[in-house]
């Protein structure tokens, strides 16, 4: 029976009401009085040395406020990196500086070198012209590979090579890995790209900077999906501004998709701009400066081989990838490749030997960072593909197969260093065969073969690492912050709550499912309950929403602080209707007292805290109001099974999906209805990964796809209906909600599936192609039949 | 942008005068021009919006049968008013873009640009239109001179397109995935002496006539009259989206799907 209210119904959206109706207030709808502009001189050259830079001739252009170079962030700090990764050799990564303006050099298209801060933004970017500029262009390194080589130009010379990193993982299992394949029966190899990609969510970044001269306090409107973060990484490492002096708003948040989590120049610079200017600063990005000043996502390189003993059991597995890290490392850009790409490379099976070697290159191209998933989807596709391979070239079932190596037992201890709490792998799979009707598959072939056309079947597992993260075990993996949440519920006198979570709804929904949760326990209705977040003025101090970690670490933070809120509330009951305090019961918003039918309203109860006039004020204090940090024991592990099924055009080589169909094990779920929406947006995304999108340089490291006119994102045309399940349910062990997280699956869950049904159809029109690199474009579909 | 004056003249001499200023320019839908203004690629001093003249507005049928579009007309209105007429150029016209760059974009303007990837370039040579101007009349196979690059000398106005009615015509457009423009775009028109095909999107001169295509298909208007013959792709465009060789296998994929659903 579908509830209508709580934990498990599928309440409708409350914060749609404002997003649709035009009435949201997003960060450039933010305008402050006496604000001025800012325009950045971007450079489009990839790497060189700026000879000289003369702002005079644009300071005297009419409105220009004031003209900043690099020189003028010499005293501040650099963009900090939030993750420390140790090589293989027990030494620390390579840090390049990372400058908010350029200073003496320019390492990619899109590095901000100047700033012109006038009274319109058309007057700024006039002056900007007028900037004198010579730059003596270097060689570009674009190439990963080309960039590791001996003799490549140096995008940092300060640094020994472009090799930030070569990390092993786990470095103990390399020798017993390479036994396991020189004993192997059989060993697959492929070699795949995970392609570079522009996150673009609809509303580009933002930032406003303002300054009160009078209290010296700073403030910072910015589009982020964690403004704790940004207070801190700004006012710690860059500007030296104290937390109690600087406030970081994120508003209303147009999509974030991780390129949002990120401290950019842009940031600091209107935050420091501000007060050099005395007044306030704003930048919007246009849609160019994003494609170009975004942290990107994905590109990696990877080799991958999977030996199997003659049973096709699997014994061991090991890769090689290049992961790119661009110019400068982005906030957590090394952590990607590394924690949350390795720590997975077990998947939904009992390999037991993993060994996985990381190189982190530095490139003249933007930084990389997470991107929906960020690392999972590179590990579930690098994985899921040459098991699929596996399967061909031992024509074996690729369904049997993985099922035959499925981990069944749990808890499981992977080779990787992760623990998986609970799954259930083939629950996820038979659900999958059944609704994703592969048993009719035959049919649809033939009848798509009847229309001329290839039909190919593919389906692959996914296992990600949610909820992060424990933070002594994160910290003890180079993080440079702990990763709990925090919640302040504060109970009004007259009943209502408002819970002040340190997670940031960016389209998540957390409005709507996070007050479902708080009304569910207390049991009052749900529109008694307001959810703010995005304020450092008013939550605490929090770690934001990424990683699928905002239900699973922040709604049991909220858990926890209602906990204690409904254990004071029964104390005062308990006062109230004057019987012992461990025979209160709370039920449907009402207290009372065990086997009898006394009982008392919760808004009888949180009126009496805040009017103690019958109160027991010696023992408890007035007020209802209860913080609660909340740090995860251990990472959750959301798990699927996904099928595609693709039609390919022999003529053309063209590429559409007529079913998809994806079978989630989320754990328990609150609002199943945004669950179904969290999946299809992420399916939306992996299907744009898997066959449109493709952010890709030219040698010299311009960005060819720096527009919607050459950068494809998938369109509802491009998508067919999707199939949805998330009843298979093994409820996480280790958090209040028994959650595991949902945001990211779709995206992780649907590269691997929609490349084997490609492989598979071209297959079945007897075109022997094994691999084809994302995106499966038209052209290259035909290029690899050809 | 850079600053501009707008003028919104009410007939075509009005235009023609205003356009003869220093630096001035024809404002059609500015679907094209407005992006680039607003990157700072152009610095127009006036832009002259031909969107006020009445007489280069809409679709009719002249004393000759031909189709008369005016060179102020919306793809809209010509998907919507040309469709009793010439199926074949509104179901082109109603594939153009989005809803919205349909209601502004103007078949002059789009003939004016010659975009290498734009669709009614094939429309207009795929049928042998006549592109008529404030000063002249131009034949289709004249106008298009590379891309980008048409006969219109500076301040000359296309005011009206004249289309001969084919018996048979289909345009075929294979999207680039990304921009939605034709990556490659076949325009095939059947008439009484003959059969003339038209593609876009490919070579890098711009719109061009497959002359052997339409030789085979003058005899034997099917699509197995394809069958065989093949374009060169070495000058033909390599992107992102496609090498000139797919390229150039595209046009005949699509040459054939014109050809079968023009029936
Ligand atoms: C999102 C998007 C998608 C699009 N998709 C397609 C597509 O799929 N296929 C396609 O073919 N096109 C497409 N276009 C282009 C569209 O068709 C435009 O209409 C066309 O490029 C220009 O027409 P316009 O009237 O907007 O001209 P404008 O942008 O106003 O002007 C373009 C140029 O033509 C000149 N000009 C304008 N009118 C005249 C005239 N009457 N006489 C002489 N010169 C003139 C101008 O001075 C300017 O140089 C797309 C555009 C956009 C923005």
């Amino acid at each position: 029976m579908p509830k209508d209210g709580g934990i498990g119904a599928s309440s409708k959206r409350r914060e749609d009401v404002r997003f649709l109706t035009g009435a949201g207030n997003y960060t450039d709808d933010i305008n402050i009085r006496g604000q001025a502009h800012v325009y950045f001189l971007r450079s489009d050259i990839a790497h060189g040395t700026i000879t000289s830079i003369n702002t005079s001739a644009a300071e005297a252009m009419p409105g220009v406020v004031k003209v900043f170079t690099g020189v003028d962030f010499e005293a501040v700090g650099g963009m900090p990196c939030g993750w420390q990764v140790t090589d293989r050799h027990g030494q620390p990564m390579q840090e390049p500086r990372h400058p908010i303006l350029a200073h003496g050099k320019v390492r990619h298209v899109g590095e901000p070198i100047a700033a012109v801060v006038a009274e319109t933004l058309e007057q700024a970017r006039d002056a900007a012209e007028a900037i004198e500029l010579d730059i003596a262009e270097l060689p570009a390194v674009i190439d990963m590979k080309a960039a590791v080589s001996a003799d490549a130009p140096k995008v940092h010379e300060d640094l020994t090579s472009n090799l930030c990193y070569d990390w092993g993982f786990v470095e103990e299992n390399k020798a017993a890995t390479e036994e396991a394949f020189a004993k192997a029966s059989h060993v697959t190899t492929l070699e795949l790209v995970n392609n570079r990609l522009v996150a673009n969510p609809m509303e580009p970044r933002v930032a406003v900077g303002d300054y009160a001269r009078g209290t010296d306090d700073s403030t910072l409107y910015t589009t982020s999906q964690n403004p704790h973060v940004i207070r801190l990484l700004m006012g710690a490492f860059v500007l030296g501004i104290p937390e109690h002096k600087l406030r970081v708003v994120a508003p209303d948040v147009g999509g974030g998709f991780g390129t949002k989590i990120f401290h950019y120049q842009e940031e600091a610079f209107c935050t420091f701009a501000a007060k050099a200017c005395n007044r306030p600063v704003k930048w919007t990005s246009s849609r160019t400066e994003a494609f170009m000043s975004d942290a990107h996502g994905r590109d990696h390189v990877t080799r991958i081989e999977l030996a199997l003993d003659g049973d096709n059991n699997f014994t061991a597995l090991r890769t090689e990838t290049y992961a790119n890290m661009g110019a400068y490392l982005s906030t957590f850009a090394p952590s990607v490749p590394t924690w949350l790409h390795g720590t997975l490379m077990a998947g939904n099976y009992k390999t037991p030997l993993i060994y996985v070697n990381v190189k982190a290159v530095f490139t003249n191209t933007v930084p990389v960072d997470a991107y929906r998933g960020a690392g999972r989807p590179e590990a579930t596709f690098q994985l899921e593909r040459v098991i699929d391979k596996a399967a061909r070239e031992l024509g074996v079932d690729p369904i049997a197969l993985r099922r035959q190596n499925f981990v069944t037992e749990f808890p499981y201890a992977t080779p990787v260093a992760v623990e998986y709490d609970t799954g259930d792998y083939v629950a996820t799979m038979d659900k999958l065969e059944e609704m994703a009707d592969l048993s009719g598959f035959d049919a649809r072939r033939q009848a798509s073969e009847a229309k001329g056309k290839w039909r190919g079947l593919g389906v692959n597992c996914y296992i990600e690492a949610c909820g992060i993260a424990p933070s002594n075990l994160v910290g003890q993996l180079g993080a440079r912050a702990g990763l709990y949440e925090s919640a302040t519920v504060r109970v009004n006198a007259t009943g209502g709550l408002v819970v002040m979570t340190g997670s940031h709804s960016h389209g998540q929904g957390h409005e709507t499912s996070f007050a479902q949760v708080v009304a569910d326990m207390i049991g009052i209705d749900e529109n008694m309950v307001e959810i703010v977040h995005g304020d450092t003025a008013n939550a605490p101090m929090g770690m934001g929403t990424y990683g699928s970690r905002s239900l699973a670490v922040g709604g049991s933070a909220m858990v926890r602080a209602t906990e204690k809120i409904i254990a004071k509330a029964k104390k005062i009951a308990s006062h109230l209707l004057e019987a012992s305090e461990g025979d209160i019961e709370l039920k449907d918003g009402a207290f009372s007292v065990a086997g009898t039918d006394k009982s008392v309203a919760w808004g009888d109860v949180t009126l009496a805290a805040y009017v103690p006039h019958n109160y027991p004020l010696e023992e408890i204090e007035p007020g209802l109001e209860e913080t609660a940090f909340y740090d995860p024991s251990n990472f959750t592990y959301p798990a699927g099974a996904y099928a595609c099924e693709v039609e390919v055009d022999p003529d053309t080589g063209k590429v559409t999906i007529e079913r998809f169909t994806a079978v989630d094990d989320f754990g328990n779920v609150v609002n199943p209805m945004i669950v179904t929406g969290q999946v299809h947006g992420g399916l939306a995304q992996g299907i744009g990964q898997a066959l449109l999108e493709n952010c890709a340089y030219d040698e010299n490291g311009q960005l060819l796809s720096a527009s919607y006119m050459d950068y494809a994102m998938p369109r509802a045309d491009d998508l067919p209906m999707f199939g949805v399940d998330h009843s298979c349910q093994t409820p996480c062990t280790h958090n209040p909600l028994g959650v595991k997280g949902c945001g990211e699956a779709g995206a992780i869950g649907s590269p691997p599936s929609v490349v084997n049904a490609v492989v598979d159809a071209l297959q079945s029109g007897g075109k022997d192609v094994t691999h084809i690199d994302m995106p499966l474009t038209p052209a290259r579909v035909w290029a690899a039949m050809q | 942008m850079y600053d501009f004056d707008v003028e919104m003249p009410t007939s075509v001499a009005e235009a023609v005068a205003a356009l003869s200023q220093e630096d001035a320019q024809a404002l059609g839908g500015g679907q094209t021009l407005i992006p680039t203004l607003k990157q700072r690629l152009a610095s127009p001093s006036v832009l002259v919006s031909l969107n006020g003249i009445a007489e280069m507005k809409g679709v009719c049928i002249g004393e000759d049968g031909q189709l008369c579009v005016g060179g102020a007309t919306s793809h809209a209105v010509v998907a919507k008013d040309a469709a009793a007429h010439f199926a074949g150029l509104a179901e082109l016209a109603s594939h153009i873009g989005d809803p919205a760059v349909r209601n502004r974009g103007t078949i002059g303007g789009s003939l004016a640009n010659n975009d290498p990837s734009a669709c009614y370039p094939a429309a207009a040579l795929g049928s042998g239109a006549t592109i008529v101007t404030n000063a002249r009349s131009i034949a289709a196979d004249d106008f298009f001179q590379g891309m980008f690059t048409t006969a219109l000398d500076e301040g000359e106005i296309i005011t009206e397109v004249r289309f001969p009615i084919p018996q048979a015509a289909n345009y075929q457009k294979f999207l680039q995935p990304a921009s939605r423009f034709a990556l490659v775009g076949v325009f095939v028109a059947k008439f009484a002496d003959g059969v003339r095909v038209a593609v876009t999107g490919a070579s890098n001169d711009g719109v061009f006539r497959w002359t052997e295509a339409e030789t085979a298909l003058g005899s034997d208007f099917s699509a197995g009259a394809v069958d065989g013959l093949t374009v060169s792709g070495d000058d033909m465009i390599s992107d992102l989206h496609g090498t000139g060789a797919y390229r150039a296998h595209l046009v005949g994929v699509m040459t054939k799907r014109a050809v079968a659903a023009a029936g």
